[in-house]
């Protein structure tokens, strides 16, 4: 109960519609024009010093994106994206490349202290600040500010950069597996990322090591009318294993902003890659205005036998998602399992799910996906489970539950199942319901509020996903749930 | 994405002559012309369904018909018939459809039970009933569904049953639609059936083959239920060509306080898509839809269904059994809507599957759009094999393998049969069933996987 009360304080201290992260960082930053041309992808190459094979690779893909239209099967409406109007590339001016943390520009070192990411890892090391040993790549706009612990990781072999470091320094691990997993012209919006792609981690596991740590991005848009595009590779080689996090946050402004990243996950025979998201971008006002549109495209293959990727996500911001990580499972006895908590108020727009493509023999996967849906938002779980003809022995469980609080939200579930062996088996399950009233009247009369109540109720529905964070994302995550969730009952 | 250009097939083209010709004479005053009209307006626009269209998904209409058969124009009432007729032991009132035309002198006319009226659905175009265009239209979920706007266009005949306020049908009335097969035709037939306040009874539909020649069936069913009315609709699609392709479509507005509930059988057919769209117009009613898919060799069997939550307080319950064997395709598309204010729904879909061997599909694409937040909806799907567990203790008690199959399956198929309330009906469908299965064991038939 004391946690619950934790939490009760923690939304009581903050304004109801105040997003928390909402602040601008004033900094001198370099951008092109506005606009989308060869240039700008020249522009964005050259910036980044890329070779050459890098540059062709991105104009093929601008080329291609030039011939695509953009997709409109999902459940969300947005005025059209003027592609012309946004900035494609923005940089700090100071510290691009820093060589430690002393030469990033301290305002932004500020503003990650204000968010709370932990950036030096001196202070944890030395005991001064509380042991909290996850190394990060913060990326703020366009580029990767700083990436901790590198030294520490480097011993145990595993490479943690941003991937426009990877590019220079380990191009024959980018060049053998970039693309590989989500094809560049696979979709209009992940064509537009290898086109502009700015920055992202890299993540190489070795054969057989166990990353000593958690490795974790922080991605923050601060500059306006600006897209970001980032990129993410991590591979896991034979036996290794690798539990990685990812938070955003991003300013209030009126305007909305695009975020169209791809994120590939690559893990070989007996390799497992725990990727975990905390997205929390400026959801819009109350009346729908300005927010993050989040575009993305995540894809996991369990290339070899016995891999297993897993997916976990708390979606609490962004005022359209659409994104679907999904898992290819490709590799014998592959595991892929996808857990997702997706929170929606205001006039948020969510559609989002995943796909388990079973295409090994005696590949599983599982699914567990929670919305929870009030204020004019709308949330839809759009999911695909499928078994080719030789996936012998694919098995699979579903179970998406919709919560919904307030007559005015939608919640709607999209599976597709397929099963084109007859080995397979597939199990589906979905409810939608408002919270119980027998569950509401059950707290209300044990002497809790009817908000502690419902926080209550709703941590408990989302507590099967919050189980598979890791501890500090856990504690961060429930909190966030509950603040997304102000001011939508009663 | 590339845009799909309409009409390019042979079959569309040849369709969009069939209409040319024949909608001069086919039955209907101005207003049923003006919705011929606008319906095939709208299959020009859009041509035969194929599966890059969502609810088409899985069954690909422009690639199944690779030709359009002629229209079937008249009733043939070849010897197979009449033997098939005198097979079907139904009681009661019999309305007998032969290539989608009313043959009175096949059906039983002087059973009509009081307070029920029938007359032929050409007829009741012809006659210009002004609530008839606003039932043809149904509802509205349907309106964009190519397969029916095709049934609008061409429907030639059918039958026409209204039930007056208060009458209780004590046996069912049985809507024989039987195509002769001497020759591949293609069959466009509607029925109508109305049922007034209170009125209670089971309507029986069903759709065969008595020859051999491989068909194209566009058949529709629209029932508008008043409010109290308790009303069940069986469909038996059976003996019919592997290469047969049968579209049926049924609509159905429920008035409050009603129950209405349709199963549907397919066994020992060709290619059946089933569409149901079904609407709730008034408050605190029911509806159940079921069905069991049999399916073997390359057979398909598609149960697409929407079903509109459009007012409080209404019951959904939707359960589809398929047993998958050979190379045959199971699809089940089920979309539960609840619209905004329509609080308090409680829905259930579920929809399992068995497949028996490597080669057979199952498509499973249970949807939920909901709007309003104080309802309880959820849906289930599954796909699986026999359970081994249960063929073991079977096979323990000194059942042959291909007995104990048979058992398991009957018992999977009969958790939806058993909703079948009228005794006869039931036992008629369970009939069916237990002949699919005797099939199958006699063919010594076992489970691959």
């Amino acid at each position: 109960m004391a946690a619950v009360q934790e939490t009760i304080d923690q939304v009581k201290s903050i304004d109801v519609t105040e997003y928390k992260y909402g602040f601008v960082t004033e900094l001198e930053v370099e951008k092109p024009a506005k606009g989308l041309t060869e240039d700008t992808v020249r522009y964005i190459s050259a910036r980044k010093n890329e070779p050459e094979w890098m540059l062709e690779w991105r104009l093929d893909a601008f080329r291609r994106w030039k011939t695509m239209t953009e997709p409109t099967w999902s459940r969300v409406n947005y005025p059209p994206i003027d592609y012309q109007d946004l900035y494609y590339y923005a940089a700090p001016k100071k510290g691009a490349s820093p060589k430690s943390l002393d030469e990033v520009d301290p305002a932004i070192v500020a503003t990650y202290e204000k968010l709370g990411i932990p950036l030096r890892e001196q202070e944890i090391l030395a005991g001064v600040a509380p042991e909290n040993r996850v190394a990060v790549d913060a990326v703020f706009d366009s580029v990767s500010v700083v990436t901790t612990f590198k030294e520490e990781l480097a011993k145990a072999g595993v490479i943690f950069c941003s991937i426009s470091e990877a590019i220079q320094e380990h191009p024959e691990l980018v060049k053998k597996y970039l693309a590989t997993v989500v094809p560049v012209t696979d979709n209009y919006f992940a064509t537009l990322n290898s086109a502009v792609f700015t920055d992202g981690s890299f993540v190489y596991v070795p054969k057989g090591v166990r990353c000593p740590m958690e490795l974790s991005t922080y991605f923050r848009i601060n500059e306006q009318n600006t897209g970001q595009f980032e990129r993410t590779l991590i591979i896991a080689d034979e036996g290794a294993y690798v539990s990685y996090l990812e938070g955003c946050t991003a300013p209030k402004r009126d305007e909305n902003q695009l975020h169209a990243a791809v994120v590939e996950l690559i893990a070989l025979d007996d390799a497992e890659i725990k990727y975990s998201t905390v997205q929390n971008w400026f959801p819009g006002d109350a009346e729908g205005k300005g927010g993050i549109y989040n575009f993305v495209t995540k894809r996991g293959d369990c290339r070899g036998k016995n891999s297993k990727i897993s997916w976990t996500q708390v979606e609490t911001g962004s005022a359209i998602t659409w994104k679907y990580p999904s898992c290819i499972l490709r590799g014998d006895g592959s595991r892929g399992e996808f857990y997702s908590i997706a929170v929606s108020n205001g006039m948020q727009q969510v559609d989002s799910g995943t796909k388990m493509l079973h295409l090994g023999k005696n590949t599983t996967s599982k699914i567990i996906a929670k919305g929870i849906a009030a204020g004019k938002s709308d949330s839809t779980y759009r999911g695909m489970v499928s078994a080719h003809r030789k996936a012998t022995g694919a098995r699979n469980f579903t179970n998406c539950d919709s919560l919904l609080i307030g007559d005015q939200c939608g919640a709607h579930t999209i599976p597709y199942i397929e099963a084109k062996t007859a080995t397979a088996i597939f199990e589906h399950e979905a409810t939608t319901s408002k919270i119980g009233e027998d569950q509401l009247f059950y707290c209300l009369q044990r002497g809790l509020s009817e908000e502690e109540a419902v926080a209550l109720i709703v941590n408990g529905f989302v507590k099967e996903v919050l189980q598979q964070l890791p501890m500090e994302f856990a504690v961060e995550a429930q909190k966030l749930i509950t603040i997304s969730l102000e001011g939508s009952v009663g | 994405m590339a845009i799909v250009t309409p009409l390019k097939t042979a079959a569309e083209q040849q369709l969009v002559q069939q209409y040319a010709d024949s909608k001069a004479e086919l039955p209907g005053g101005p207003a049923v012309r003006k919705l011929r009209e606008d319906a095939f307006a709208g299959f020009e626009a859009k041509g035969l369904p194929h599966r890059r269209l969502e609810s088409w998904r899985y069954t690909d209409l422009r690639t199944l018909l690779r030709e359009a058969r002629p229209l079937a124009d008249g009733v043939a009432v070849t010897a197979a018939v009449k033997a098939r007729l005198d097979e079907l032991k139904l009681e009661g009132l019999r309305l007998v459809l032969v290539d989608g035309v009313f043959a009175p002198e096949l059906s039983t006319l002087n059973a009509i039970p009081e307070g029920v009226s029938v007359q032929s659905l050409a007829e009741a175009l012809v006659s210009a009933r002004e609530d008839l265009t606003r039932i043809l239209a149904g509802p509205s979920v349907g309106n964009d569904d190519m397969g029916l706007a095709l049934n609008t266009a061409l429907m030639r005949d059918g039958v026409f049953v209204a039930i007056a306020d208060g009458v209780e049908l004590e046996q069912p009335i049985v809507i024989v639609s039987l195509a002769s097969g001497e020759e591949e035709r293609a069959v466009f037939h509607r029925s109508v059936v109305l049922a007034g306040q209170g009125a209670k009874g089971s309507i029986i539909e069903v759709s065969e083959a008595a020859g051999t020649a491989a068909q194209q069936i566009n058949g529709a069913i629209v029932f508008e239920t008043a409010d109290e009315s308790e009303i069940q609709h069986v469909r038996l699609v059976t003996r019919q060509q592997g290469a047969t392709v049968e579209v049926q479509s049924l609509l159905a507005t429920v008035g409050a306080h009603a129950k209405f509930d349709s199963f549907a059988l397919v066994a020992n057919a060709g290619t059946v898509r089933q569409q149901h769209f079904i609407r709730f117009a008034g408050e605190h009613s029911e509806i159940g839809l079921r069905g069991v898919n049999l399916i073997n060799k390359t057979q398909h069997s598609d149960v697409t269904l929407i079903v509109d939550h459009e007012v409080p307080h209404g019951i959904s319950r939707e359960l589809f059994k398929t047993i998958a064997g050979g190379e045959s395709t199971g699809v089940f598309q089920g979309k539960v809507i609840v619209r905004p204010h329509a609080q308090k729904t409680d829905g259930g879909m579920k929809s399992n599957a068995l497949l028996l061997n490597d080669g057979a599909t199952m498509f499973n694409k249970p949807e939920l759009e909901i709007f309003a937040d104080d309802v309880v909806c959820g849906h289930g799907a599954t796909v699986a094999q026999i359970d081994g567990e249960q063929l073991f203790y079977l096979m323990a008690r000194g059942l042959p393998r291909p007995q104990a199959e048979a058992l398991v399956l009957q018992a999977f198929a009969g958790e939806a049969v058993e909703f079948v309330a009228d005794e006869n009906v039931r036992e008629l469908v369970m009939a069916e069933v237990e002949s699919w299965l005797k099939a199958r064991e006699a063919a010594s038939e076992v489970s691959t996987v």
